[in-house]
């Protein structure tokens, strides 16, 4: 078992240098340039720019600025920010608790509803129940998730002002969980809504198949109830499935939770990437990518140790 | 002894294991593990064998439809072992095979008419009007009405798609047709059908057979020679009569002691043969029946037993046999 | 012969499939008693609707889209049909057990086999872990597995398809059932494997006194284990008796056709072999009279008219033909 997570850690090596390259490669082809918004700054001369362009390393060759970035990678340095000077991994670890809040609550919330749906549905399959979920996570899965956010914010805000609009706290209330939670609520909802519509048909698919393998017709023969079979026949071989799609899911969830954080002003760790991208700020993108790749590597590795600790075919063998 | 239409000579096709992560070479599946066999013309040769022994791996290795790791194939005086891609595509035409489910070796989406005609345009062998008249001629060869070339695979019951996998393979006019199972997924009633087909082309056509199968009463009722497998190995062949009322293989004697007979009564007392065929990723060493066979001696774990020719063509390959 | 009472009697049981436009009947009107500690045999050639009528007696077929109607179910003198869902889970793999033909897909490929073998033993007696794990290794040991220490630890894909039903037997055996449904336990083995498997059902069933409703499509399996067979063709019981009697003067041109069909080993080889011409009827486009009529060498303008009925022959026997064979 330790030695096939150590050889899965080295396979994801060259993975991560391929990300670095392509995403090196991407953000210098796009048009523009960190330098840009001192361009519109009459009291800047040309001059200056070429000054802080020496200073940033941006005179060089596009390779050579990459091997300095990637060896500084390498050593643990993640390079600092263009504007301010700020270490880089201290900004995206400064964003990383809000960010991890929100997924981690609408991750929950999704696969705890949507999983409940989907075994339902499984079980009473064709039931009205069953219809109503399916037209349901249809609809969820039909519009975009701004649209969503948009109509939460109008709704519960605007027009009801029952919540907050945006934001993760009100000013002087840092340390007020409640007033935390009732920021967190709307972008949860709305970023769960998504989530759960996906994982209820993931669910309803996985146990339908299960449902219908010998083994299931075994249990019901040995005089097992509907719970015995459900908890400890069918759950175990339909979560198997679903584990690996949930490592697969995670850049999808992360994506998700970066369109959420900006409309609802959270200030987590896509806020902090879509102002990178408006800014140029290359060391920023670069770290939120690989910082990105890391944590979905991670994440698929960790799927595949649960699943070989849930199935002796592949921890045997 | 007439010249065999076809000749396998230590035939050997081996597996790798390949290791789940870095796919590295862990280990090899001995699947055919030396074998000889030789089949006359006009003659239906038998490979008997539970399943693990190879029976299969033999009849595609044949064929190559895979790739032997070593020994010859000698079909009408020719080491077909090592032609080039194009030569065995006309070898084809000669050598055809026939598998146990023809559902999934019948394209689901094209008629019955278009899978026939496929060999004649392949092999670029005839066109319009006389393509149709030789569909026809195959479909009333099988004992299938003309109608069937319109139709498409699922319209058809099991026996009746078995046939049209025998009429396709009958389409170049083969000398040798090697059958891999064919009716083992039919009923009893289809199944007596297919083999009385089989059997009555055979006249018609001079047709050549090696049937493979697991089913003795089968392979007694159809094949003059027979060749009986174990773990990649024939343990022991010769005429029909020889294997099944005078074998000599401890082997041989304990599968025809298995087979259940449609008579009450009639059960043997003795007890069943114990144990499971091995894996052939880890065959037992010396002979590989030693650790179930009933007369096992000490040298049968260590040696293996080559095969020793008896006389009518009656080959063993078991100490017990071997002489000193 | 005789003497013995029926522990499981259907009476004129009926399997029906909703398709659009109406009912498929794969079971119709099927009836039998299976007596205390005899193997009863239910042989068919697919589509005969043998495996149905063994699920629908457990109550096991989905419904929807299987649709279950008898006039009774009768198990130690209570109607089936009648029990709850709940009280239909106490009987089953308690009173009333089942193994089926695919021993490679039965198991739960995450559970070890020791925890399945418990299952049934603390579900229906109430043992402890501790217990029924001693039990579990007692009926390892008992349905010949060597090593049943080590076996409980061991995962169905560490097993070959002998041992898996080797396993599926001590599961459904556990409780000490009065009745045991065999759904093909043998096709998926090989011969000697077979071999094996026949003979400890038939050491387990002199220990146990259990009663064995044997449904395969082999005669000879058949013929070595059962002491009574009933044919099925079509959905129906064609012919029913003692299995020496039966084998030896079949009534029914179908089971004297089946019985030719099959090749045997012989010295002296037949040309051909005497086959049954024609298919199966498919379920749903049954003639109106005998179903087996149209690939009969004997029928007349009575057998495609009017659907025999099943009637006493004699020596326990029965059979549902105008025109007997034998007769």
């Amino acid at each position: 078992m330790l030695s096939y997570v150590g050889r899965r850690v080295l396979q994801s090596v060259p993975l991560l240098i391929g990300v670095s390259i392509i995403g090196f490669a991407l953000m210098h082809l796009a048009p523009g340039g960190p330098l840009a918004v001192y361009t519109l700054n009459p009291t800047i001369t040309n001059q200056d720019i070429e000054r802080i362009r020496i200073v940033l390393g941006l005179d060089q060759p596009v390779h050579i600025q990459y091997f300095k970035w990637a060896s500084g990678m390498a050593t643990g340095n993640w390079g600092y920010t263009f504007f301010g000077g700020r270490p880089v991994l201290g900004v995206i670890l400064e964003r990383m608790p809000a960010t991890f809040l929100l997924m981690g609550s609408a991750l929950s919330l999704a696969i705890l509803i949507g999983c409940t749906i989907g075994v339902l549905g499984a079980v009473r399959r064709y039931s009205v129940f069953d219809m109503m979920a399916t037209s349901g996570a249809m609809v969820a899965l039909s519009f975009p998730t701004f649209w969503f956010g948009l109509m939460a914010i109008y709704l519960f805000a605007i027009k009801l002002g029952w919540l907050p609009s945006g934001g993760m706290y009100e000013l002087g209330e840092e340390d007020n969980l409640l007033d935390l939670v009732r920021h967190l609520i709307l972008p949860c909802l709305v970023l769960a809504l998504v989530i759960t519509a996906v994982w209820s048909r993931y669910t309803r698919s996985a146990f339908l198949e299960v449902m219908h393998q010998d083994y299931m017709r075994t249990a019901k023969a040995k005089g097992l109830r509907a719970p015995a079979r459900l908890l400890r026949h069918a759950l175990p071989n339909a979560l198997k499935p679903l584990i690996a799609l949930l490592g697969i899911e995670l850049p999808a969830l992360f994506s998700g939770a970066l369109v959420t954080e900006t409309i609802f002003g959270w200030p987590g760790m896509g806020r902090l990437f879509v102002d990178a991208l408006n800014m140029k700020e290359y060391p920023v993108l670069m770290g939120m990518i690989m910082f990105t790749a890391l944590f979905v590597i991670v994440g698929n590795l960790v799927a595949d140790i649960l699943i070989a600790l849930l199935d002796p075919r592949v921890r045997l063998s | 002894m007439v010249e065999p239409l076809l000749r396998v000579e230590g035939l050997r096709t081996h597996f790798p294991v390949l290791s789940k992560l870095l796919r590295r070479r862990v280990g090899t599946v001995r699947a055919v593990d030396g074998v000889d066999l030789a089949v006359a013309p006009g003659e239906v040769l038998g490979i008997v064998g539970e399943s693990g022994s190879g029976k299969t791996t033999v009849g595609k290795s044949i064929l190559r439809l895979i790739e032997p790791t070593a020994g010859r194939v000698v079909f009408e005086g020719t080491d077909i072992t090592h032609l080039a891609r194009r030569e065995m595509l006309g070898l084809r035409r000669r050598m055809q095979i026939v598998f146990q489910d023809p559902m999934s070796s019948l394209n689901p989406r094209m008629t019955i008419g278009r899978i026939l005609a496929a060999p004649f345009e392949i092999h670029d062998v005839a066109k319009g009007a006389d393509l149709r008249e030789k569909v026809a001629d195959l479909l009333r060869l099988v004992g299938l009405p003309a109608e069937a070339a319109q139709r498409f695979p699922h319209e058809f019951s099991g026996g009746q798609r078995q046939r049209v996998g025998i009429a396709r393979a009958l389409a170049l006019r083969p000398r040798l047709i090697i059958g891999d199972e064919p009716v083992s997924a039919l009923d009893v009633s289809i199944q007596a059908q297919i083999l009385n087909l089989l059997k009555r082309l055979q006249g018609e056509l001079g047709l050549t057979y090696i049937l493979i199968s697991h089913n003795l009463g089968v392979v007694s009722h159809i094949c003059d020679q027979v060749a009986v497998m174990y773990l990649g190995r024939v343990v022991e062949s010769g005429p029909r009569e020889a294997i099944f009322f005078d074998p000599k293989h401890p082997y041989t004697e304990a599968l025809l002691a298995a087979v259940p007979l449609p008579e009450p009564g009639r059960r043997a007392a003795h007890a069943p043969l114990a144990g499971d065929v091995p894996s052939p990723a880890h065959p037992p060493s010396g002979c590989a029946f030693h650790p179930r066979c009933p007369r096992a001696m000490a040298r049968c774990s260590v040696e293996a037993p080559v095969a020793t020719a008896l006389p009518g063509g009656h080959v063993v390959a078991c100490h017990l046999v071997g002489g000193a | 012969m005789d003497a013995a009472p029926a522990v499981l009697e259907a009476r004129n049981l009926r399997v029906g499939f909703r398709i659009p436009g109406g009912t498929m009947r794969a079971v119709d009107g099927v009836s039998f008693a299976l007596r205390q500690g005899e193997t009863l045999g239910l042989v068919g050639e697919s589509g005969s609707g043998k495996t149905m009528t063994s699920l629908a007696l457990l109550r096991l077929l989905e419904s929807p889209p299987a649709e279950l109607a008898a006039e009774a179910i009768l198990f130690e003198g209570r109607d089936l049909l009648r029990l709850s869902e709940g009280a239909m889970a106490d009987l089953r793999g308690a009173r009333l057990s089942m193994i089926f033909q695919e021993p490679m897909t039965s198991l739960n490929p995450l559970m070890a086999i020791g925890r399945q073998i418990d299952e049934p033993l603390v579900t229906h007696l109430g043992l402890s872990a501790r217990a029924a794990r001693a039990r579990t290794l007692d009926l390892l040991a008992r349905v010949g597995i060597a090593r049943p220490e080590q076996a409980v630890r061991a995962y169905p894909h560490q097993l070959s398809g002998g041992m898996r039903q080797r396993v599926m037997i001590a599961i459904a055996l556990a409780c000490r059932p009065a009745v045991l449904i065999a759904d093909e336990p043998t096709t998926a083995l090989d011969v000697t494997v077979q071999a094996q498997i026949l003979a400890l059902l038939r050491t387990l069933q002199e220990e146990m006194g259990t009663a064995i409703l044997l449904i395969t499509h082999d005669l000879a399996v058949i013929a070595e284990t059962a002491h009574r067979v009933a044919v099925m063709y079509a959905g129906r019981i064609v012919e029913t008796g003692p299995v020496a009697a039966l084998f030896a003067r079949p009534l029914h041109p179908y089971t004297e056709g089946l019985l030719r069909s099959i090749p045997r080993i012989s010295r002296v080889r037949e040309a051909t072999l005497p086959e049954i011409p024609g298919v199966v009827p498919a379920p749903g486009q049954l003639p109106a009279g005998c179903a087996f009529a149209a690939r009969c060498g004997f029928a007349d303008d009575a057998c495609h008219a009017t659907r025999p009925v099943l009637t006493p022959s004699g020596e326990g026997r029965e059979v549902a033909c105008w025109k007997p064979r034998h007769g």
